[in-house]
């Protein structure tokens, strides 16, 4: 307990009490339900955290500078859409034209809302509650010519098959192209926040603006990018969406803002900011779509227990941060500074007498 | 001492000059639409517009109150939701309608209790425990009805909730009526509701004062959630029916309205006249857009931008001024360096 709460800071500690509890999970279902521990299962949990991964890096990085989006949902349904209706008419489009088509409609949209909130002042929520009014009225009117709908069977032959493609297959456990993309995502959001200066100033604008004020950070311009990045992020969740569902009906996306945050904040992402981590946004996405598929598997609990499980689980995650993060900071501070003290002090000693 | 006056003072005539501009947007809006609709101001059609929104404008009014203490209640339409599904559920049981209108009044109740109880007490952020509450809620509610809705309630229900009770008025609007007129005391002549504001200014001031700031947030949110639950009832009067998805997404329509008129987002300030005349000109554009052929979608859209400019626009607006003012300024300190240098001058040639 003392190398945990010591060595390893309170992030990693959370991180890794997450890990702790999927696996607790998967352990559990395992034994109550039968045929579990197939690739089967590997396959349909890991596409479904896909989406949400990617979507949930989105709410993380504006998270963290203690703001939010509600509008990536609509964000996700637009670009879906727009890169859905594109490719029933432009068959020559290959995926990776298409990946960054959908980026870029992502990543304008993020910039309106960017604009708004860090240059025109406007609080993230009444912001983002207004663009997500905005885009999907966008989403409504640019489908209107389409009927509404997008269907799978007037995509490309590679945009129908895109979401069966593996990366590798082990016998039965398939590693499919989707999660790997979503996986990658992850490690380079969790790379930037860990070692690029960015991400260190999103930390410090978020966990205290005023002393980031004064320090001199640009809080404007690493606010708006930030938008810009998560815009972009679910523009590509659009592509993976469409390419996962094939048939797209005007309310796609609808409530993955939501599902994103959840899966922020049981993976211990503050909502005050100031704290989490892309890899614990990506366990609390797993922990949640773990736990969906395998109370949708168990016989004993109807599946429309779901929603109320999942509701219950994020309160006790923020509940039990809220109680004993700020203690666990506290007791790995103090020995951070004491092993900085040694060190300085075995230094002083090992240097010859002025 | 005199600065905090004068900025309070300035405040106020800020907030009245929204109130004023939301006036004049309204009563724009109702030329625009009397003009295209012969009977539109009518008290027949006025009745209506206000009638299909009924059980939204009653759950801004509390929500006025949340917002303005600094907090945020997303489980608002789950509450609706859920107060539905109890009835409807109990009714198709076969209990009295009495039982099952006090049981959904009572389980909204209790939802307020839980989502007051953590927020106060546990003093977690009220967005997220209300944001978990929506999600449990729901979920409640698909456990209750699951994929089917019900239709069969008594006629003394559906009475209630589609025929005018008292003139033309439709009981839904004489409880709004009613409940506007408690709020307004409540917020702007009581100490609780001096309370609410302080609160919302700056909590912990508020508890060094010696207001008991988990009393009144437990009050706000159980109060909260026994206002969904009555307006969820009234909804479900009105259709006539329920589902699991009842009242599904209307926590942004009613937190918008009270965000449009005036109300800080930050807490500590707004009034009820203001949330009162954003109500009227949300209703009034919805009303006139629909004549117009405006899908409810794309009507969506434009409150959703309005909400925006809403605060994007006086923000900018500020700011032009304050850069103005800050070149005025430097002009004249220019002309006043300038005037005394050639006084100098003028001396040392003397």
């Amino acid at each position: 307990m003392k190398f945990i709460t010591r060595i390893l800071r309170p992030e990693q500690v959370r991180e890794l009490v997450t890990l702790f509890l999927i696996v607790i999970i998967v352990l559990g279902f395992g034994t109550l339900l039968t045929d579990y521990y197939t690739g089967r299962t590997f396959v349909r949990v890991s596409t479904s955290i896909a989406i949400i991964a990617v979507v949930a890096m989105a709410q993380t990085l504006v998270a963290i500078t203690r703001n939010i989006d509600l509008s990536l949902g609509a964000i996700v349904g637009f670009c879906a859409f727009f890169l859905g209706v594109q490719l029933s008419y432009h068959h020559e489009i290959g995926p990776v034209p298409a990946a960054l088509i959908a980026i870029a409609i992502g990543t304008a949209m993020g910039m309106i809302n960017g604009l708004i909130i860090a240059y025109g002042r406007v609080p993230a929520i009444i912001t983002t509650i207004g663009t997500m009014a905005i885009y999907r009225t966008a989403i409504v009117l640019y489908s209107a010519p389409e009927g509404g709908i997008v269907s799978a069977h007037r995509l490309p032959m590679w945009a129908r098959q895109f979401a069966s493609w593996s990366i590798f297959k082990v016998g039965d456990l398939d590693f499919r192209v989707m999660v790997g993309i979503a996986i990658a995502v992850v490690i380079l959001i969790q790379l930037m926040l860990t070692y690029l200066p960015y991400g260190r100033r999103l930390y410090a604008i978020g966990s205290n603006p005023e002393a980031a004020r004064i320090a001199g950070f640009p809080a404007q311009r690493i606010v708006f990018i930030a938008y810009l990045i998560g815009g972009a992020l679910a523009g590509l969740g659009g592509y993976l969406f469409l390419l996962q569902y094939g048939n797209l009906m005007v309310l796609a996306g609808v409530g993955l803002e939501f599902d994103a945050v959840a899966a922020a904040v049981v993976g211990g992402v503050n909502i005050f900011g100031g704290t989490g981590t892309a890899i614990g946004a990506f366990l609390g996405a797993t922990l949640i779509g773990t736990l969906d598929y395998s109370l949708r598997r168990w016989p004993a609990i109807s599946e429309f227990w779901r929603n109320a499980i999942l509701g219950l689980l994020i309160l006790l995650a923020v509940a039990t941060d809220s109680a004993i993060m700020a203690r666990l900071r506290l007791i790995w501070a103090r020995a951070a500074a004491a092993r900085t003290a040694e060190m300085a002090e075995a230094k002083a000693r090992s240097m010859p007498q002025a | 001492m005199l600065s905090t006056r004068l900025a309070s003072l300035r405040r106020m005539q800020f907030l009245r000059s929204w109130e004023a501009i939301l006036f004049v947007l309204f009563l724009i809006t109702l030329f625009y639409n009397s003009a295209r609709a012969p009977a539109y101001l009518t008290v027949e059609n006025q009745i209506n517009v206000f009638y299909l929104y009924a059980e939204k404008i009653i759950v801004a009014l509390i929500m006025t109150f949340i917002i303005i203490n600094g907090e945020i209640d997303l489980s608002v339409s789950s509450v609706m939701g859920l107060a539905a599904g109890v009835l409807g559920r109990l009714i198709e049981l076969g209990y009295p309608g009495e039982l099952a209108l006090a049981a959904a009044l009572v389980t909204g109740l209790l939802c307020g209790l839980w989502n007051g109880l953590w927020i106060a007490y546990g003093r977690l952020s009220s967005l997220i425990v209300t944001l978990a509450g929506m999600i449990m809620f729901r979920g409640l509610v698909w456990v209750l009805v699951e994929d089917r809705s019900i239709t069969t309630f008594p006629d003394w229900i559906n009475n209630m909730g589609q025929r005018p009770i008292l003139g033309p008025f439709p009981l839904s609007l004489l409880i709004f009526f009613f409940l506007l007129i408690i709020a307004y005391i409540v917020l702007q002549h009581s100490a609780f509701g001096r309370y609410v504001y302080v609160i919302g200014n700056n909590r912990e001031v508020a508890r060094f004062s010696g207001v008991k700031v988990e009393t009144v947030k437990l009050v706000l949110f159980i109060a909260s959630g026994l206002i969904s639950a009555l307006a969820g009832v009234l909804y479900t009067a009105r259709l006539g029916a329920m589902r699991a998805s009842t009242a599904e997404g209307f926590e942004l329509e009613i937190i918008t309205m009270v965000l449009l008129g005036g109300v800080n987002i930050f807490g500590g300030s707004g009034t009820l006249l203001g949330v009162l005349l954003s109500i009227l000109l949300i209703l009034n554009l919805r009303n006139g857009m629909s004549l117009s052929n405006i899908t409810l979608q794309q009507q969506t859209g434009v409150i959703g931008a309005l909400l925006i400019f809403s605060v994007l626009v006086p923000n900018l607006a500020t700011r032009v001024r304050a850069e103005l003012n800050r070149r005025r300024f430097a002009r004249l300190a220019a002309e006043q360096a300038a005037l005394a240098e050639r006084k100098e001058v003028k001396a040392e040639t003397k």
